[in-house]
């Protein structure tokens, strides 16, 4: 069972709106949440012709580079984060494991030609963060246009949802707990 | 929509694109499995049914157009989709045009991925759901109201079972009120074109102009009253059938015209120049003695043989009187229902005035007689007193078949009786005069009841 969920912010996110993130974070997962500052190198993940960075080789860094042994991993980066077959990602996880990536680089008004809005980022950010831990603890997306395990494709889908799991992914996370406890 | 349900295959020779796309479905719930060539992707199709593929287009050996082919040929309701980074106009076109569903090009949008996924899949739902829905309604089509277990019955049975699954002409003769409309709509609906129009149109008694107009359609302003554009009976049946009734009614002209359609399954509207290729089968019906016609010149003979080319004969019902009662109570059940009266059943004195009646009306004469009855009766059993007066009447004077004369005596003896003998009433309703009439009492030596 996993005893922690490691937030490593290789952000400009400041440590104040991590803390608001990291209680939403406990109180959906139910276990203990650490944040760390990192500094991380990607210029190895770097991709020239896309001007973006691969999350998939992110993920892989993520694995070399922390201890994520018995623990959930997620890093947040400012770079704009692609998979080959897509245009971008606005995160991306290992389903029912250990490591996720999440950018904020989407997730600012100003990507969009649109005014600063910090508050609106942090709760992009927050929700980002939980559904993409969603995913290591095993959440598929889900259909309730509410819930945080909703697929957003695009920014406004994320304004939709909410920061917190419906009653049946809630279950599953307790459900998830359980099964990895007794294992 | 139920992800977990619908089972995706990726084609692709590079890794990290199997890998990203087979990740980004399984988030959301879909059943995925990806192949790194043709061989692969074919090995895999021998042992699971693929709802969705993506196919790249460019790959070592057999490439994604080829692949396409062979998908096709194992299982045609697979839905493709192709996803290249080589795109190009003329792959596009090739790939649609053999029936993929989509072509996009990496790397893609992700909500456009997501909504493209979404309407296949949903697409894919509606197909089935129509598959499952025309099974249904050709399960109910079958419980069509043709009813009868007399041998004569059986016999057009087997010949609507053959001649359905051909594409062959059929021309249905009876007796007016046999049913034939109901074989045309039998023969069409066990036919391969059941899932297409069957077109009825009634030849009887339309002028020319007008039935040339119901048949090709016509132009905005080809005659006066023309306001729009309107399309004819055989563009509607394109796909299905058309069945022609009472064909012997139709002008020369008009004759010539069809005849041309048959042959070159092709027309032009009224009025137009535009012409128009169609694809039917031809049912027609007559109750007329078309050789005859074909004897007199009202009919030609070309059109005839091809109308011809397979013919059933429906029985008018006094020749098949072991089906009567099974009719007579079918349409019992059929009116009590719809008029929610609860009637059970005839009485013995109804049922043999039932059996004992010529019935020149055939099955329409009876369905009417029994929705008489049940109008006027009083539940739960029909009286020979709620059958209508005039099959008691006629009941006595059946006409030989095919007698014009006989069926004459027994209509003016019919309206004599309605009347009470009056003569001018009877001469008026007749449509002849008092002379005429007296003329024809004489002639059949017809006498007032005392």
């Amino acid at each position: 069972m996993s005893k922690v969920i490691r937030i490593y912010n290789s952000s400009d996110i400041q440590s104040r709106t991590l803390d608001r993130i990291t209680v939403t974070v406990r109180k959906v997962f139910g276990i203990p949440v650490s944040i760390s500052n990192v500094s991380l190198n990607l210029q190895d993940i770097y991709d020239s012709g896309r001007e973006q960075y691969n999350s998939t080789a992110l993920l892989a860094k993520i694995l070399h580079t922390f201890d994520t042994k018995n623990n959930k991993s997620i890093v947040i980066v400012d770079e704009d984060l692609f998979i080959p077959v897509l245009t971008f990602v606005f995160g991306e996880a290992q389903l029912d494991g250990s490591a996720a990536v999440v950018s904020t680089h989407r997730l600012k008004n100003q990507y969009y030609g649109l005014q600063t809005n910090d508050q609106l980022m942090h709760e992009r950010l927050e929700k980002e963060i939980v559904h993409e831990l969603g995913h290591t603890f095993g959440l598929y997306h889900c259909r309730d246009y509410e819930c945080v395990m909703k697929s957003s494709t695009y920014v406004e889908e994320i304004d939709l949802k909410m920061a917190l799991p419906c009653k049946a992914c809630r279950q599953f996370i307790v459900d998830y707990r359980n099964k990895h406890k007794s294992a | 929509m139920k992800t977990n349900n619908v089972s995706i295959l990726v084609v692709d020779d590079e890794k990290v694109v199997r890998e990203s796309l087979a990740k980004w479905f399984r988030e959301d719930g879909y059943q995925v499995e990806s192949a790194e060539n043709a061989a692969e992707a074919l090995k895999k199709m021998q042992t699971k049914k693929w709802d969705i593929m993506l196919l790249d287009i460019k790959m070592p050996g057999m490439d994604g157009m080829e692949l396409h082919q062979r998908i096709r040929d194992l299982d045609s309701t697979a839905t493709v989709i192709f996803i290249t980074a080589h795109a190009t106009v003329d792959s596009a076109v090739k790939a649609l045009k053999n029936g993929a569903y989509d072509y996009v090009t990496k790397p893609v949008d992700p909500d456009y991925l997501s909504h493209l996924i979404s309407n296949a899949v949903k697409q894919r739902e509606l197909l089935n759901e129509n598959v499952r829905l025309k099974e249904q309604v050709t399960e109910l089509e079958k419980s069509t109201d043709i009813l009868g277990k007399s041998p004569q019955m059986q016999r057009i049975y087997k010949l609507i079972e053959s001649v359905a699954q051909t594409d062959t002409t059929v021309m249905i003769r009876g007796e007016s009120g046999t049913g034939k409309e109901l074989i045309a709509r039998a023969i069409h609906n066990n036919s391969e074109r059941r899932y297409f129009p069957l077109v009825t149109l009634n030849c009887g008694g339309m002028p020319e102009g007008v039935l040339e107009s119901e048949l090709f359609g016509h132009e905005r302003g080809a005659f006066t009253g023309a306001h729009y554009r309107r399309k004819g009976k055989l563009e509607l049946a394109d796909g299905g059938t058309l069945f022609l009734d009472e064909i012997g009614n139709i002008d020369k002209k008009t004759q010539m015209d069809l005849l041309r359609v048959i042959e070159t399954k092709q027309f032009s509207r009224v009025g137009g120049n535009e012409i128009i290729k169609v694809d039917f089968r031809i049912i027609s019906a007559t109750n007329r003695d078309l050789e005859e016609g074909v004897k007199e010149g009202m009919f030609r003979e070309d059109l005839y043989y091809r109308l011809n080319v397979f013919s059933i004969e429906v029985p008018p019902l006094r020749e098949r009187t072991g089906d009567i009662q099974l009719l007579a109570d079918h349409f019992l059940r059929k009116y009590s229902e719809s008029m929610a009266k609860p009637f059970e059943g005839f009485s013995n004195d109804a049922i043999e005035k039932i059996k004992s009646y010529h019935w020149p009306g055939n099955v329409r004469e009876l369905e009417n007689a029994v929705e008489r009855a049940i109008v006027v009766g009083t539940p739960p059993t029909i009286k020979a007193t709620d059958m209508p007066f005039s099959l008691k009447e006629s009941s006595n004077h059946a006409a030989p078949a095919g007698s014009l004369e006989a069926m004459e005596q027994c209509h003016i003896e019919k309206v004599l009786a309605e009347q009470n003998w009056n003569i001018s009433r009877s001469a008026e309703t007749l449509k002849i005069d008092r002379a005429t009439l007296y003329n024809k009492i004489q002639k059949y030596g017809l006498k007032k009841p005392t």
